[in-house]
């Protein structure tokens, strides 16, 4: 009896959050939907061969950057776990972190500082080199940028929750690094794999600023663009909402493929599963280490050290002193808090209702928390813009709006991270927990958190990262009342104020910082309880 | 779950815009972004109007021009808008389409662009020629015509705005159909070799430029003026090109459901006169459409003023932009 009210109230949970995710997104597309004049065009679309041309170009170049953050992600992110002690490695975590929470514009100005062609690179080698990075390496540079760090992160978060019993075993077994990596850092690895790649290839899929800024011509564009410039200039929402559902199509395709490769995770049982692994290697593979992740820290401090140095060229005084600029960063704040806590509840009601028994459903969670980051924030807005301009001033809306799309755009994230810790906690506290009878609160307060502090303060401190660089959403509904550090930053740029724009840059960076800081300390505090 | 839902009550209370009771009447203008901004003509211009109309001005900023409309189209008549203030020329046909715009039914003084736009329902506020705007320390010696601009060399290179997307980049396209009709797509294929890239608005544009790029980048007359006055460099400059300059002409028009027309009424006329005016130059950085009571900046006498302005008939842009479009996409998608 106990058993199955406590199982019921994590169900209809997690099926209240699912149903919410829903209800969003598909009422979005409805009311866009309801909407259309021109009809949806779908044969009209299939035909059109530059459209075709669009589709195979976006998964092209999807797949490519996605190869390569991948495939870099994984030995920066080992070499970051074998070297548990060097200088300034919390620090270089913590800029891992740093370009998800810029604007796609930003980042592009950052990289072009270290790559462009009055950028560091070139200035060093004069005209020797004299190259351009227009054209795809120029895409395939910049989300590489934004997305290694964030997959080393995401990786490197598994790779920490090996059990210190496997360590032991290993030095045991004086097991060659080859092996180790064999038995015990791949198979981690493989369970996380799919979800990191999806992840991160859809975050190429439907990259907008940076394709179309930096490839060079209307030959690099994504789908994404088609439907922007569909509910822009040509106002057709019946053309938009076709094209949305075929890049939701695509998506939902990766994800099932996706879902059949997902392992479920290894089985790990152990008390104390956040014990630093110790530090071991051979000199050789120490050496590897050092290059990845120096050069994996290059490849992202250097861009923010320029974004960093034009930032400080700027009048920061002045714009301190500007009563404009403490409101937006306040504002930022206070929706960028909303939308993490609305994302963490959302997450963690869906992954709290998943059993061992009920597989489809966890597939489904896995789909429901990633789809979302398909749907074009212009096609999110404009459809709820149209269903509660029945209720009254949208404006008076417009926070609300704000903060559940971006939490939304942040369940991503917070489930790459959330997943396989919750999993592992609760495959290990299931049984202990079901024969003492303990639930809810107590469940929580004792068990489930002082395990899952560190996982729940990172995804917090993502999603709140993530929401507080959003350009996208607050773009369509961000007015005189409500104006948020990039926004504030893009009307800069878009008055010719670019000094200014620099230093807002810098100032979101440091609030970034300054979250990702907060979130460490708090872990990192010793638990009275536990 | 609760203390979320209390603490998104206090948010949407704390900064949605509280409709205070107040006697005044409200004027509702939507208009783009940066024209709100701090350091915008929006606050100055709020405070000149209010001083004479005893009302409330209410501005609401809408990203870009083409949002603006299309923020129009999902409203419809349930608008809250007494004014759109920010749409471009190549706009109205669609604007006057909705069926949301009536004339604005007042006076215009004539002006120096008076004879290329006289629009009973959309009133100018301010223009500027399109130019191609180059950095003296990047290059030697500027194009000055279109003609060179196409058949340059191609390491100098330009960048450019999407048409699909972008104002500006809509107007570059009808400069290059305007200038070489039929051979606008030979014209497209052979520029595209000097094209860095084509960005989806005008300010990741600007930005690339001013951050050293590219050479030259599609922006205004007005633009170098900027540069002048607020960072004291004569680096950034226009050159006028032979075959003649696309006009940009921002303007404002009446909403039909407006609550309160004779002050809507009033406010267009105020537009057109020096208190309006005289914010343009230096907060809008473009040319006033009225006459103003302060003489324009010395630094606007050293901008070039293009003999010869193009601007095509609206309905003309309207028909074709699409196929103009496809043109261009196919020759610079290669």
């Amino acid at each position: 009896m106990n058993t199955q009210r406590a199982e019921l109230i994590p169900r209809l949970a997690g099926f209240s959050a699912l149903s919410f995710i829903a209800v969003i997104t598909f009422g979005a597309f409805i009311a866009l939907a309801t909407k259309a004049t021109k009809g949806f065009a779908f044969s009209q679309i299939i035909t059109d061969t530059y459209l075709g041309q669009i589709i195979t170009f976006t998964l092209w170049q999807a797949t490519l950057s996605t190869v390569l953050s991948i495939g870099l992600a994984i030995p920066t992110a080992r070499a970051f776990a074998r070297q548990t002690s060097f200088p300034g490695r919390t620090t270089l975590l913590k800029l891992f972190a740093l370009p998800l929470a810029l604007p796609a514009l930003v980042g592009v100005l950052a990289i072009l500082g270290l790559w462009g062609k009055s950028g560091w690179i070139n200035q060093l080698t004069g005209d020797l080199l004299d190259f351009s990075i227009f054209g795809l390496p120029g895409i395939l540079i910049a989300h590489v940028f934004f997305n290694l760090p964030l997959a080393t992160r995401l990786f490197l978060t598994s790779l920490e929750r090996i059990p210190q019993e496997n360590w032991r075993l290993a030095s045991q077994l004086q097991m060659p690094p080859r092996s180790i990596f064999k038995f015990i850092e791949w198979p981690v690895l493989k369970a996380v794999l799919p979800g990191i790649f999806t992840l991160v290839f859809m975050l190429c899929l439907t990259s907008f600023t940076i394709v179309l800024t930096l490839g060079g011509g209307p030959a690099s564009t994504t789908l994404e663009v088609a439907i922007y410039q569909s509910l822009r200039f040509d106002f057709d929402p019946g053309r938009a909402v076709t094209l949305a559902l075929i890049q939701l199509a695509i998506t939902v395709i990766l994800l099932t493929v996706s879902f059949r490769f997902t392992k479920t995770l290894p089985d790990i049982n152990s008390l104390k599963p956040t014990d630093p692994r110790p530090q071991t290697g051979t000199p050789v593979a120490r050496i590897i280490d050092a290059v990845f992740i120096i050069s994996a820290g290059c490849f992202v401090a250097l861009p923010l050290l320029a974004l960093v140095i034009d930032g400080l060229t700027s009048d920061l005084a002045k714009l301190l002193f500007l009563a404009a600029v403490w409101k937006a960063i306040l504002t930022s704040f206070i929706l960028a808090l909303s939308a993490a806590i609305l994302c963490l509840i959302l997450c963690w009601a869906m992954l709290k209702a998943i059993t061992d028994q009920n597989s489809s459903y966890a597939g489904l969670v896995s789909f429901a928390s990633s789809a979302i980051l398909v749907m074009p924030a212009i096609v999110l807005g404009s459809g709820w813009f149209i269903l509660l301009l029945n209720f009254g001033d949208v404006f008076s809306f417009a926070p609300a709006l704000v903060i559940i799309i971006n939490a939304l755009m942040a369940l991503p994230f917070a489930h790459r991270i959330l997943a396989p810790a919750l999993a592992q906690a609760q495959h290990k506290h299931h049984r202990l927990t079901a024969s003492l009878g303990i639930s809810g609160w107590a469940r929580w307060r004792l068990i489930d958190f002082p395990v899952l502090k560190k996982p729940l303060l990172l995804a917090f401190a993502f999603a709140m990262a993530l929401s507080l660089g959003d350009l996208g959403v607050i773009a369509l509904f961000g007015s005189e009342q409500i104006t948020t550090l990039p926004l504030l930053l893009f009307k800069s740029l878009g008055s010719y104020r670019t000094h200014d724009a620099q230093g807002l840059a810098l100032l979101l960076a440091i609030a970034c910082l300054f979250i990702l800081y907060a979130a460490e300390k708090v872990s990192s505090k010793k638990s009275t309880k536990c | 779950m609760r203390s979320f839902f209390t603490l998104l009550a206090i948010l949407v209370f704390t900064i949605s815009p509280t409709g205070k009771a107040n006697a005044k009447p409200t004027l509702t203008i939507y208009t783009y972004d940066s024209f709100t901004a701090d350091w915008g003509p929006g606050p100055s211009i709020k405070k000149a109007f209010e001083q004479t109309c005893n009302c409330n001005l209410k501005w609401v900023a809408i990203a870009d021009g083409v949002a603006l409309l299309n923020r129009l189209k999902l409203e419809g008549s349930s608008t809250k808008a007494d004014i759109v203030l920010g749409l471009d020329t190549n706009l109205v046909v669609e604007a006057k389409a909705t069926n949301l715009f009536e004339p604005a039914d007042i006076t215009v003084p004539s002006s120096k662009i008076s004879r290329h736009w006289s629009d009973k329902t959309f009133i100018a506020y301010d223009y500027a020629p399109f130019a191609v705007i180059w950095d003296r320390e990047k290059m030697k010696n500027p194009p000055t015509s279109l003609q060179q601009l196409v058949d340059g060399p191609a390491e100098q290179k330009i960048i450019l705005q999407d048409p699909r997307t972008s104002t500006p980049g809509l107007g570059f396209l009808i400069w290059m159909k305007t200038v070489y009709g039929d051979k606008a797509e030979a014209a497209w294929q052979k520029l595209s070799k000097r094209i860095l890239t084509v960005t989806p608005g005008w300010s990741e544009a600007y930005s690339l430029f001013t951050k050293g790029e590219a050479p030259m980048v599609l922006s205004y007359v007005t633009s170098p003026a900027y540069h002048m006055i607020a960072e004291k460099t004569d680096r950034y400059a226009a050159t006028e090109f032979a075959e003649g300059h696309y006009l940009q002409i921002e303007v404002a028009g009446l909403v039909k459901s407006g609550k309160n027309k004779p002050l809507a009424r009033k406010f267009l006329q105020f537009m057109v006169s020096p208190a309006f005016q005289d914010h343009i130059p230096t907060k809008n950085w473009m040319f006033p459409a009225g006459n103003t009571d302060k003489p324009l900046p010395k630094e606007f006498g050293k901008l070039i003023s293009p003999q010869k302005l193009h601007l095509r008939d609206p309905k003309t842009v309207a028909k074709n932009r699409k196929s103009w479009i496809a043109e261009w996409l196919r020759a610079t998608s290669k």
